[in-house]
């Protein structure tokens, strides 16, 4: 047991103090920050210039009441000269182009082409934007020229909401948002599990793969039994991954607030502000609702519960990594294909996984839910959703069960492989290594 | 008494008979060597002692007591395959083995820091392993090997890689550490060495024992009754006739006596030659000739 602990305290020591890792603790938020900043640049770019479009309304759309409405750096004005002097103007500079809107042929025509003139390409987004501009313009001159009450006609478009209720009257409430904030959070969940299990995984076959070619391993086993060493490595690795995560999930959201308020970024879309379709109110109530949807939500469940997969699934796939990293030769390239068969699960569960937040009671879902191999990363996922109590219970027991299982036989692997220098081995050579014996 | 002993050992893998029935012992307070060719079983011999792989059959006893996980801290190995963590520092690199060992910090520091100052590099401590050239790094190796006083030290090619100077250093560290009681098996295929530290040795070949005993007395009995006559004077023509002589050079002359023919007559014929005789030596066969003779036969 002291073997372990010393073991374990010198794997995640001289990798916490390693520069490397200091230096990638503390970039990652400040590279996820460049990258909002960089992301936020983006999209709050648009043209520097402000663009004024001349109108000709030929039709008499336009009126006192009915006007296109400008926005943000686009500018309408209406002129009443003809095309041909109006094309001069834009040509000296004062418009970016004429935009000449036909008369009406007939009020039931639900189709209608305005011209724009300009020597400049249109960006897409204006051209859907003065599009949609022009069609509300249409909409409102159709209103007052069929002398249609607008209040009426506004109540024959119903927006409607799906509430789901609970069968039974003491069931669960849900509201609309269940779901959507359910697959938010299996989803992080579900991704934060895949990257663990491939960063640090890796890290385990690889220092395991260092040991075998730097020959201190033979030194190390004279002195602790092979289990030890590998169940030291990996639960050191594991608090390195640990520390590394929370540090994370304490700066990136820090940073990235700060980055927030130093640079002021608009987090909303500009198309978002451009339809500005969404209520204020209603905004406000959604989010909210949401606030009120995650409170609600089963986190005394959740949580450990995370935390157990979290644990299982590390500790199921990282000791296949160390026994791996146990049959590989000095070279890298040529051991690469003996991690297939580990890397092909992982990813396929997480494929299963973004299915199962669509389809959280598909009999797939539940499937991968009790399979060994995809359960700690498939199971977080669903778990938000509210599976049935059966499902967990025997999920978590053949997690338990899978990852004791699963450390033992790399362990019977790695004791063999850590041995073998300079051959290649075969997948059939590492399956009889499980039974060799002593 | 015996410190390690091994009774009919068998280690198989797959269908490689790696150890076929190896029996022999080691006793205390000796130098003991562990001799054979490439891929004979020493290494998967030593793996049994030091527990990293248990023998299929047969039994191994440490000062008596069947071999268990207590007697990995009474031993100290060095593999022939060895290294160290390459980004570690000396001083913790060794502080750390010593741990694992089962001393204490303060325990495992006194014994680095008198061997360290022995060997002069105590301003190695703070320096990272892969800093250091391959000769100091196998000085750090040998430090980690018998930092816990072990009664029984396994050295695999100790002095593979090592310059002449260290060569020298470590031969003689180990006759120290022999005098002070510790018992030492030395693996090696290289005879020379053997000859000139080992008392007793054993020789294994495809997994097998094929010769045990003390040095001196497997010499004696691989002996051929060969005698080296040193001589200062002409030979006389016609000594082929009177002695079984095998060689003749210009000042020496090599006889082969048979098994009850004294060497003492064999001086007495030479006294009452009109010669002046320089030397009188019986021709031991070398290790190395004993080796060859035994594996190829």
């Amino acid at each position: 047991m002291d073997k372990l602990i010393l073991i374990i305290k010198r794997e995640y020591l001289t990798r916490v103090k390693r520069r490397s890792f200091i230096l990638v603790t503390l970039l990652t938020p400040l590279a996820f920050a460049v990258f909002f900043i960089v992301v936020g640049f983006i999209f709050s770019y648009e043209s520097d210039d402000e663009m004024v479009v001349a109108v000709i309304d030929e039709g008499g759309l336009l009126a006192e009441k009915r006007q296109i409405r400008d926005e943000r750096r686009l500018f309408f004005k209406e002129v009443h000269y003809s095309l041909d002097s109006a094309r001069k103007v834009v040509e000296n500079g004062e418009f970016v182009g004429v935009l000449q809107i036909p008369p009406l042929q007939n009020l039931m025509d639900r189709s209608q082409t305005v011209y724009y003139y300009s020597d400049n390409q249109l960006p897409l987004d204006i051209q859907f934007r003065i599009q949609d501009k022009i069609s509300r313009l249409i909409r409102e001159y159709k209103i007052d020229s069929l002398d249609i009450e607008k209040a009426q006609l506004e109540a024959l478009e119903t927006k409607v909401l799906l509430e789901p209720e609970p069968l039974r009257e003491d069931g669960e409430d849900a509201s609309r948002l269940t779901g959507a904030i359910s697959a938010g959070i299996g989803a992080v969940m579900g991704f934060v599990m895949y990257l663990t299990i491939f960063i640090y995984g890796m890290m385990i076959m690889r220092s395991v793969m260092e040991e075998k070619t730097n020959r201190i391993v033979e030194v190390m086993i004279s002195s602790v039994k092979p289990f030890q060493l590998m169940l030291g490595k990996i639960i050191g690795v594991g608090g390195v991954g640990l520390t590394q995560v929370c540090i994370w999930a304490i700066f990136i959201p820090l940073i990235s607030l700060l980055v927030n308020l130093l640079f002021g970024f608009n987090s909303t879309m500009p198309e978002l502000d451009a339809g500005a379709e969404i209520d204020p109110e209603d905004a406000e109530a959604l989010i909210a609702l949401a606030y009120k949807e995650i409170s609600n939500l089963n986190w005394w469940m959740i949580l450990p519960l995370f935390i157990f997969y979290f644990l299982g699934g590390y500790f199921l796939y990282s000791s296949l990594f160390a026994a791996v990293g146990s049959a590989m030769g000095d070279d890298l390239g040529e051991g690469q294909s003996l991690t297939i068969p580990i890397t092909i699960p992982v990813i396929l569960a997480i494929y299963i996984a973004m299915k199962a937040i669509q389809a959280p009671n598909s009999s797939l879902a539940v499937f991968s839910s009790i399979f060994p191999l995809f359960a700690p990363i498939v199971m977080p996922t669903r778990l938000a959703f509210n599976p049935p109590v059966w499902e967990i219970v025997a999920s978590v027991i053949v997690v338990a069960l899978s990852s004791v299982f699963f450390v033992w036989l790399s362990g019977r692997i790695y004791r063999v492989g850590i041995l073998m220098y300079g051959k290649k081995v075969s997948f059939r050579e590492i399956f009889r290594w499980m039974f060799y014996k002593g | 008494m015996a410190i390690l002993k091994l009774e009919e050992v068998v280690k198989q893998y797959n269908k490689h008979l790696a150890v076929d029935k190896v029996s022999f012992q080691v006793p205390e307070g000796s130098i003991f060597g562990l001799l054979g060719p490439n891929g004979a079983g020493k290494t998967s011999i030593i793996r049994i002692i030091t527990t990293i792989i248990r023998a299929d059959t047969g039994k191994v006893f440490f000062n008596g007591e069947l071999l268990n996980n207590n007697h990995p801290s009474k031993i100290g190995y060095m593999p022939e395959e060895r290294g160290l963590y390459k980004k570690m520092k000396v001083g913790d690199h060794l502080i750390y083995l010593a741990r694992l060992k089962g001393l204490n910090k303060s325990d495992a520091k006194e014994s680095i820091e008198h061997w360290m100052e022995k060997f002069e590099i105590m301003d190695w401590w703070s320096k990272k392993v892969n800093e250091l050239s391959k000769g100091m790094q196998q000085k750090i190796q040998f430090i980690s090997t018998v930092i816990h006083k072990p009664p029984l030290l396994i050295l695999d090619e100790p002095f593979s890689g090592l310059d002449p100077i260290n060569t020298n250093l470590i031969k003689s560290e180990i006759e120290n550490l022999r005098e002070s009681g510790t018992s030492i098996i030395f693996s090696t295929h290289r005879m020379e060495q053997v000859e000139e530290i080992c008392e007793h040795i054993v020789l294994i070949d495809k997994g097998q024992n094929v010769l045990e005993g003390k040095v001196k007395d497997i010499k004696n009995t691989y002996k051929k009754n060969l005698f080296k006559i040193g001589v200062d004077g002409e030979l006389p023509a016609n000594l082929e006739s009177q002695l079984p002589v095998v060689q003749k050079e210009s000042n020496a002359i090599i006889v082969k006596l048979k098994e009850s023919e004294d060497s003492n007559a064999l001086l007495n014929t030479f006294l009452k030659l009109p010669l002046k005789i320089t030397s009188f030596n019986e021709i031991l066969p070398s290790l190395n000739e004993i080796f060859i003779q035994q594996v190829e036969s």
